[in-house]
């Protein structure tokens, strides 16, 4: 049952992600279509952009997403020695290498993991968890990322992350044009290039809009495996469960970034539950937890 | 010619799948043996923690000295346990976590002990202990399933036998603790 389901995952995954590089490539081509008559120019500059920027991103992504988020490292201090053992009992349990632990300062309780493989991961947790939650549900919680980190979901949501923050620059390039640069539409003509042109111009405004739902699509379905996935290593639903409530009734967090959202345990800005629940970076509390109480 | 082929091809495979066998029967028996050895070096670490706890609280009076005594002779008993006897390490073992659970619940009693640094200090390395032994035993377990799940299944029960390899035993878990969350004195 759980073995079909991350097969399942596994498969959706690589649809979503191929969708995601044509998203890219169609942003791209429109984008230069538009402004520089040219659409494979366009199409080969977001492939470039696209590759270069995962790169960096891979390469790097513990310390740009960290710093994007506030948090500092605590691996190697005498602070939150209980944060950091847990961690520990965690990725023993979990068979990864014990990720590098960080610290964000906020009040509102929360926690994500990142990184590129389990032996370059990191978990993050705000000052808010660690006072409201006791011991077994720190375990639950700090579960549930370590199942991230083994399942590889981190790498996989860092790539979303770049490939949407390149739609989201390609954008940006050819709104910036589009008010203060020197088209070169005006020597098209005939109704074939209108049509062209409506349809650039569509996609460069539902690009980053269809990142975003993309880009939470991968993220919804592996919340539900990764609290599987802590159960299998606490033996403890309750304790999830319980910190579920306490982190779903507590204020949304001052500083998050936006674009992180989705490596959260629980959506950092407490949303209202939108149309469809296409923007939703996770899948209600209310549903995870009847999920849970069926283990 | 074809016959030759065939009968060739057959043994490579064949070849290929017995040592991708023997090798998971190894791995699964190298991760028993592991796991095995991170309950060792957590029963060593509290062994080395009790003198200190034990330093710490005798100059309270609440504290039955025969708790406290009995606390110092499980822990020689699991030093003298042979090193091989798992079960009854684990079970001396148990037995000095709830002497420890003990020990902690009178330290509700005094609120200048629960303020000493020292003291909490210790409470949260041995809970750390108590945790990573609860945590590695499950592991072990889980580990001894799946060893001993290849050793029973075909194909990989025929390469098991071929090469003496044993089934292990599973370390029982107290009943409490299965319903029970994990320790913590803190809470």
């Amino acid at each position: 049952m759980l073995f079909d389901q991350i097969a399942q995952n596994k498969r959706r995954t690589i649809y979503v992600l191929i969708g995601f590089c044509l998203l890219v490539m169609a942003v791209g081509a429109a984008v230069g279509y538009t402004f520089y008559n040219s659409a494979p120019g366009g199409l080969i500059a977001a492939v470039i952009l696209a590759v270069g920027y995962s790169a960096v991103m891979i390469g790097n992504s513990t310390n740009v997403v960290m710093k994007m988020n506030h948090a500092h490292e605590i691996s190697g201090t005498n602070q939150y020695l209980d944060l950091q053992h847990i961690v520990e009992d965690m990725a023993l349990v979990a068979r990864v290498p014990v990720p590098k632990v960080y610290v964000i300062d906020d009040e509102s309780p929360n926690a994500f993991a990142t990184g590129n493989n389990p032996q370059h991961a990191a978990v993050a947790a705000t000052t808010g968890l660690l006072s409201k939650l006791n011991r077994e549900e720190l375990e639950g919680v700090m579960a549930h990322e370590m199942t991230h980190v083994r399942n590889y979901d981190i790498r996989l949501q860092t790539i979303a992350l770049a490939l949407a923050a390149v739609i989201g620059i390609l954008v940006n390039f050819a709104t910036h044009f589009f008010w203060f640069g020197n088209r070169k539409s005006d020597s098209k003509s005939g109704p074939f290039e209108a049509i062209m042109m409506v349809v650039s111009l569509i996609l460069v405004i539902l690009g980053p809009i269809a990142a975003t739902i993309a880009q939470l699509a991968l993220s919804r379905n592996r919340e539900y495996l990764a609290d599987a996935g802590a159960v299998e290593l606490t033996r403890n639903p309750q304790g999830l469960i319980d910190a579920l409530n306490v982190i779903s009734d507590s204020a949304p967090m001052k500083a998050a970034d936006a674009s992180s959202a989705a490596l959260y345990i629980a959506d950092p800005f407490k949303k209202k539950r939108s149309w469809q629940h296409l923007f939703d970076t996770h899948p209600a509390t209310a549903d995870r937890i009847a999920r849970l109480q069926k283990m | 010619m074809t016959i030759g082929i065939i009968i060739a091809v057959v043994v490579v495979l064949l070849v290929i799948v017995y040592i991708s066998l023997y090798n998971g029967l190894i791995k699964a028996r190298t991760y028993v043996q592991e796991s095995w050895s991170q309950i060792d070096v957590q029963l060593k670490r509290r062994n080395d923690l009790i003198p200190n706890l034990i330093e710490t609280v005798k100059g309270y009076s609440h504290y039955e000295q025969s708790t406290l005594q009995k606390v110092t002779e499980l822990r020689n008993q699991l030093i003298n346990t042979p090193s091989g006897d798992h079960q009854q390490a684990m079970a001396v073992s148990d037995q000095l976590s709830n002497t420890l659970k003990s020990i902690f619940a009178v330290g509700e009693a005094y609120p200048d002990l629960k303020a000493d640094q020292e003291y909490s200090r210790l409470m949260e390395e041995l809970t750390n202990t108590e945790n990573k032994i609860a945590y590695s035993r499950q592991l072990y377990n889980s580990s001894v399933a799946s060893l001993n799940m290849k050793l029973q299944s075909f194909p990989s029960n025929i390469v098991g036998s071929m090469h003496h390899f044993q089934q292990a035993d599973y370390l029982e878990v107290p009943e409490e603790e299965k319903t029970a969350p994990k320790v913590s004195f803190d809470k």
